[in-house]
């Protein structure tokens, strides 16, 4: 019977044509839900799209994920000329994919055709602050700002991937997202849209790279949308590494002795929304300030990270992610105290609570336990759960008085990337505070960072002062890989695969 | 005939618009398309640079005749997010779900009539009870539970089958399981029924009277007869598993147009939705249309009636 059965599992693993990988062949196996449509990244918006895009391409700069220092990476220098102008000597001796020399005219080419409105690219964020980039010499461009961009370091060490001026204008993003060609640690050797990628090791990728040279031969990326598919996949060994594993999976997870869970806290805060400035017209209970911060001390953030959050989160008390640039927990902070939080109301006019609408679009444990707790100082809450496009879409619309959210910021380790997004008079801002849009656009516009540092450190504290958010918690991702790899994860939830290696 | 045929095309083509128009506005009423294509996070300006390139900024109205005299002239549109025409991919991931349903439907229908006629044979029995049970059991069982049953008794305790993918035939093992196990009860309780009542007519007494063995009655003179509503359920069933494929592919990680669809509504994507729920609405209708003129082609009463 046994040798029956052996027959039978043989038969059914040759026709199933997997090829099993792992460090015996040097292929590390690797399975996420996102299905990606092209590979071109200014043509998709997906983060899978991203962490393929930095296999495959370099930046003109490189962020460390660790210390969050910005290196050369295709540029060998670069120097702020002046508030809107940068100069960059490039890397010499550097070839794409293809055979193709990098020099300025790639630069050139890339940085003015993705900030063209006319390509479309899909993230104009990322582009639509470039004016234009000249070239000098051969190894040397200017970089052009419409205005002063604090941010600019991140864009060039993250989302603006420098393409082969040749190869990108005779294929365009059609051929560039089947067929990429990029200078990057690994080389594309097949793309199935939305099925799999496989990458293969770029042996000639230049020395002193400060991504590293990539370890591993062979990396093969299925697209599986069902998380418990995965996690199977992963038990039984023909994946090597998942993501964004759920709490209490990752925790079973982690009794397997062949296999690794690690977690790390994300650049995502979720937050609590208020309309302070009758933006709705709705005069919600919630215009006034003392509601707010009754609404602050009435909920227990500590005791929802640990029972419901879980993993590395920790409980911020000001409108940012406590890594980013810019941001200080140095503000007004609301402990639990729901004998307050009742004081406050009755001082409000609301001795006996109130009844309002309660928004939200993702862990709606998370939002049933913030409802338990304003239930438990008079406020009452119908929640209404909506998908997140059909909430931002009240949002801009100044639709909604009360709501729970998270943001990620774009994975910038700068406060201008939430706090200014929230707070600047923008179609998400409900505080509608002109002092505090004068701070931030101070901080905005400004290059200098300790002029920025205080301009946003004074938007903080009147955020918090006023109660205007109520920051609730980090989030963060579970990864599961097997104990043979060696993988770190980052707060930007960017694997970066190419420094992982075989233990 | 070739009226009636003419007429149910012509029904069909007008339900499947209907369907068509409601899923447009429902999918509208979901939400703005251009916030759920820029993705969770994405800036205003991004948002309204998308809306005015995909024209989401025109009415509905607009919008919608837009679509249809494209469709009706053959032209189902581009895929917002996968920037190929549309035809293109549901050509590309049709195939895979009609294998999938083909699979299944064969399965059931394998599983099903057997069991719905011992069951009529032994009508009232343990056998009968037996034979329901395990049908039942089959529709009963959430189906997404099911298939994470399944592979983790088959892929991980019993490494046999994998989990997920769609590139050889033990692909299709599972996700058959599962699609097919749940519509056997249906084709079973029909299968049963109307074998029952086929062994009680006369001309099942009179094959008996004339001493032809059991089995001969049974197969060549009831099943005829009794399997004809099983072919007109069989069709139905077949749409069902279509649309119910949208699950099973998304757990399996099939890539046909289940997850196609579960794909194109999480990222508004609406060309590709509106002509999956054209392109569905028009096959199920269609299958209807074929169960009849099957049964028809079966039993030369209906074709009398």
């Amino acid at each position: 019977m046994k040798t029956k059965l052996a027959i039978v599992a043989l038969l059914l693993t040759i026709a199933s044509g997997t090829a099993f990988g792992g460090k015996s062949d040097d292929t590390l196996n690797i399975a996420w839900g996102g299905e990606l449509a092209t590979l071109d990244r200014y043509y998709n918006v997906l983060r899978e799209g991203i962490i393929a895009g930095r296999l495959v391409w370099d930046s003109l700069l490189f962020k460390d994920p660790e210390t969050l220092e910005f290196k050369p990476l295709l540029a060998k220098s670069y120097t702020f000329v002046d508030e809107t102008t940068m100069d960059f000597e490039l890397r010499q001796g550097v070839t794409f994919h293809n055979g193709e020399p990098f020099d300025a005219d790639d630069v050139v080419y890339t940085l003015n055709y993705v900030s063209n409105p006319d390509n479309g690219v899909l993230t104009q964020r990322n582009v639509n602050w470039i004016a234009g980039v000249e070239k000098l010499d051969q190894y040397k461009v200017r970089l052009k700002m419409k205005a002063p961009t604090p941010i600019a370091l991140e864009l060039l060490a993250g989302p603006l991937l420098i393409y082969p001026n040749e190869y990108y204008a005779e294929v365009g993003p059609e051929g560039m997202g089947k067929n990429p060609v990029g200078t990057g640690p690994y080389m594309v050797e097949k793309f199935d849209p939305s099925v799999s990628t496989t990458f293969i090791r770029n042996d000639n990728y230049f020395d002193g790279s400060p991504k590293g040279k990539p370890q591993i031969a062979k990396i093969v990326q299925r697209t599986i949308p069902d998380r418990n598919t995965q996690i199977a996949e992963l038990l039984s060994g023909r994946v090597d590494w998942i993501w964004k594993v759920p709490a209490d999976q990752a925790a079973r997870l982690e009794e397997q002795q062949d296999i690794t869970v690690s977690n790390r806290q994300t650049l995502r805060i979720g937050y609590l929304s208020f309309d302070s400035s009758n933006r709705t017209g709705n005069n919600s209970p919630v215009n006034n300030p003392l509601v707010r911060k009754a609404i602050a001390h009435a909920i227990d953030r500590d005791a929802i990270v640990q029972s419901l959050v879980g993993g590395n989160s920790v409980v911020v008390h000001s409108a940012c992610h406590p890594e980013q640039f810019g941001c200080t927990e140095d503000v007004a902070t609301y402990e639990y105290n729901p004998e307050k939080a009742k004081q406050l109301l009755a001082e409000a006019g609301y001795p006996d609570g109130f009844t309002i609408d309660f928004h939200a679009y993702r862990n709606r444990p998370y939002a049933e336990a913030i409802m338990g707790f304003l239930q438990a100082v008079g406020i009452n809450t119908n929640l209404v759960y909506l998908k997140y496009a059909a909430l931002r879409d009240k949002v801009y619309a100044g639709e909604i008085d009360f709501d729970f959210m998270t943001w990620g910021s774009y994975s910038f380790h700068d406060v201008s990337a939430i706090t200014s997004h929230f707070f600047k008079a923008t179609k998400d801002d409900y505080a509608r505070d002109e002092k505090l849009v004068m701070a931030l656009k101070l901080g905005d516009e400004s290059v200098d960072p300790e002029i920025r540092r205080k301009a946003y450190a004074d938007a903080l504290k009147r955020i918090a002062d006023n109660a205007y958010w109520l920051p609730l918690w980090t989030y963060n991702v579970y990864y599961a890989f097997g104990a043979e790899l060696d993988f770190k994860a980052s707060a930007d939830e960017i694997p970066r695969f190419y420094m992982a290696k075989w233990k | 005939m070739t009226i009636y045929i003419l007429k149910r095309l012509g029904l069909a083509l007008l339900v499947a618009l209907f369907v068509s128009f409601v899923s447009f506005l429902m999918l509208r009423t979901a939400g703005d398309p251009a916030i759920a294509m820029a993705g969770e996070g994405a800036s205003a300006a991004d948002i309204e640079y998308i809306r005015q390139q995909f024209g989401f900024d025109d009415p509905l109205l607009i919008q919608y005749t837009n679509w249809l005299s494209g469709a009706l002239a053959g032209d189902l549109g581009q895929s917002t997010y996968f920037s190929i025409p549309v035809a293109e991919l549901l050509a590309e991931r049709l195939p895979i779900t009609m294998i999938l349903g083909a699979c299944a439907l064969t399965f059931s229908i394998l599983l099903a009539v057997p069991l719905g006629v011992i069951a009529a044979v032994r009508s009232n029995s343990m056998i009968d009870r037996m034979a329901l049970s395990i049908s039942v059991f089959g529709q009963a069982l959430p189906n997404f539970w099911f298939a994470l049953m399944l592979i983790l008794i088959l892929s991980i305790w019993l490494p046999l089958l994998p989990p997920s993918g769609n590139e050889s035939w033990v692909h299709f093992i599972m996700p058959t399981l599962v699609l097919g196990y749940y519509s056997t009860p249906a084709v079973m309780r029909l299968t049963r029924s109307g074998t029952l009542e086929v062994l009680q007519s006369d001309y099942i007494r009179t094959a008996k009277a004339k001493g032809l063995a059991p089995w001969r009655v049974l197969f060549k003179h009831a099943l005829r007869n009794a399997i004809i509503p099983v072919v007109s359920l069989s069709a139905v069933q077949f749409g069902y598993m279509l649309g119910g494929s949208i699950i099973i592919e998304s757990i399996f990680a099939l890539n046909g147009i289940g997850q196609l669809a579960w794909e194109s509504i999480s990222r508004a994507d609406l060309p590709t939705v509106q002509a999956i729920v054209l392109v569905l609405s028009m096959i199920y209708v269609l299958l209807n249309l074929f169960g009849d003129l099957l049964n028809a082609w079966l039993d030369p009463r209906i074709r009398v009636a």
